[in-house]
């Protein structure tokens, strides 16, 4: 199975290991995440303005070039997610913005929110299925005590998103019981880190950081897991020293491919 | 085109179908950095009180988490109106709010390119 791949910014810079360990397994699993080529950032954050369509054409390039390949396009980080599934559904249901991105992108075909976007966790729930992922899995994280966080964006809006029940989601952890570890529900694990204020409010992003923190630590929690860049980076600096992870990179492990 | 007329075209939001439960502020988890609060947000650009709106430092806590979009139980979606007013402030010019050149001095070795995008993109225009 190929898939078209969207990795995103961060991805081929401060979230190297997101991507690798991301390839590394997919390829234990027996599918391909195939590069879109002359991929553009989406912008980090989803453009709410009805008024702008500059902010949503680089997802809806991305969107269209798998399209033309005729497959299903794969995100990773958090953020890219929703902006491309969001930018989508503007251009499913949109008419205004549809048809301005289509008169000033002029591709050989319009685009009209064709594309199905899917999260690489909902490769390995829906296409993959977690009982086979679990028969896959030669190094299970027995006994490890597993905080799954969604954060923000993920889930949000729930009516766009369509990956899980966003107020009682439960993909991640059964991700975490299918590498043989044991999830740990806590309150916070769908409430905002406040990563998006992280470089001019560092009080405001620490403070929410340390609520979500001390929320999965205080449920016993040995370290969180999360597909967000921004996530990662601002949870890496909690005071209760919970340490994060991709989960990709526990991924990796079980499968016995992380140092391939 | 007056100041209201022009946040409700940016949002799309239908501010007329809120009913003040003040949800969005309870579940917002910027509520503590707020001199508005999201419902404050909602009724002050219905009843056409933007000015204070939009020169208050609210307007950059917003997190873009989607809480109160997804727990309106009105579908009023007051995340929009935050971003319209905010728009609406940093579009003027000379009005940025993120200076490129205050950048450097904020970053540490492990500031991933997820934030300064994403900060450009509220925060600038």
């Amino acid at each position: 199975m190929i898939y078209s791949y969207y990795p995103g910014c961060t991805l081929k810079n401060k979230a190297k290991d997101l991507d690798r360990y991301a390839r590394l397994s997919a390829q234990a699993l027996g599918f391909t995440l195939e590069e879109i080529e002359n991929w553009q950032c989406c912008g980090g954050v989803y453009p709410m303005a009805k008024d702008e369509i500059a902010t949503k054409l680089s997802s809806v390039r991305a969107l269209a070039d798998a399209k033309a390949q005729g497959r299903d396009l794969v995100t990773l980080c958090s953020a890219c997610h929703n902006v491309l599934k969001q930018v989508n559904n503007d251009m499913l249901t949109d008419e205004d913005i549809r048809t301005r991105a289509n008169n000033y992108l002029k591709l050989d075909e319009e685009y009209c929110g064709e594309t199905k976007v899917i999260h690489f966790l909902e490769v390995l729930r829906d296409v993959i299925g977690f009982d086979k992922l679990k028969e896959k899995v030669v190094n299970p994280l027995t006994g490890k005590k597993i905080a799954a966080y969604y954060g923000c964006l993920l889930l949000r809006p729930g009516k766009v998103m369509q990956m899980d029940n966003p107020e009682n989601p439960k993909i991640m952890e059964d991700f975490i019981r299918a590498i043989g570890a044991e999830p740990v529900i806590y309150p916070m694990r769908n409430e905002c880190c406040g990563g998006y204020v992280a470089l001019e409010d560092k009080e405001a992003a620490a403070k929410r950081r340390n609520a979500v923190a001390s929320s999965a630590s205080g449920f016993e929690a040995e370290m969180m897991v999360t597909a967000c860049p921004l996530c990662m980076y601002n949870l890496n600096k909690n005071d209760s020293d919970v340490p994060v992870y991709y989960f990709t990179e526990l991924l990796a492990e079980a499968l016995g491919v992380k140092d391939n | 085109m007056d100041r209201k007329e022009e946040i409700l075209r940016i949002s799309g939001v239908n501010v007329r179908k809120c009913m003040r439960c003040g949800k969005c502020s309870g579940t917002c988890p910027s509520y503590d950095e707020m001199e508005f609060h999201p419902h404050q947000f909602v009724y002050m650009v219905e009843s056409g009180d933007i000015e204070p709106l939009l020169n208050s430092d609210s307007l950059y806590k917003c997190l873009s988490c989607f809480a109160c979009v997804e727990r309106c139980p009105r579908g009023v979606e007051p995340a929009k109106v935050v971003e319209a007013v905010r728009l609406a402030a940093v579009r003027q010019k000379g009005n940025n709010h993120l200076k490129a050149e205050n950048v450097p001095e904020l970053l540490d070795d492990e500031t991933p390119q997820q934030l300064l995008v994403s900060a450009f993109r509220k925060f600038t225009k």
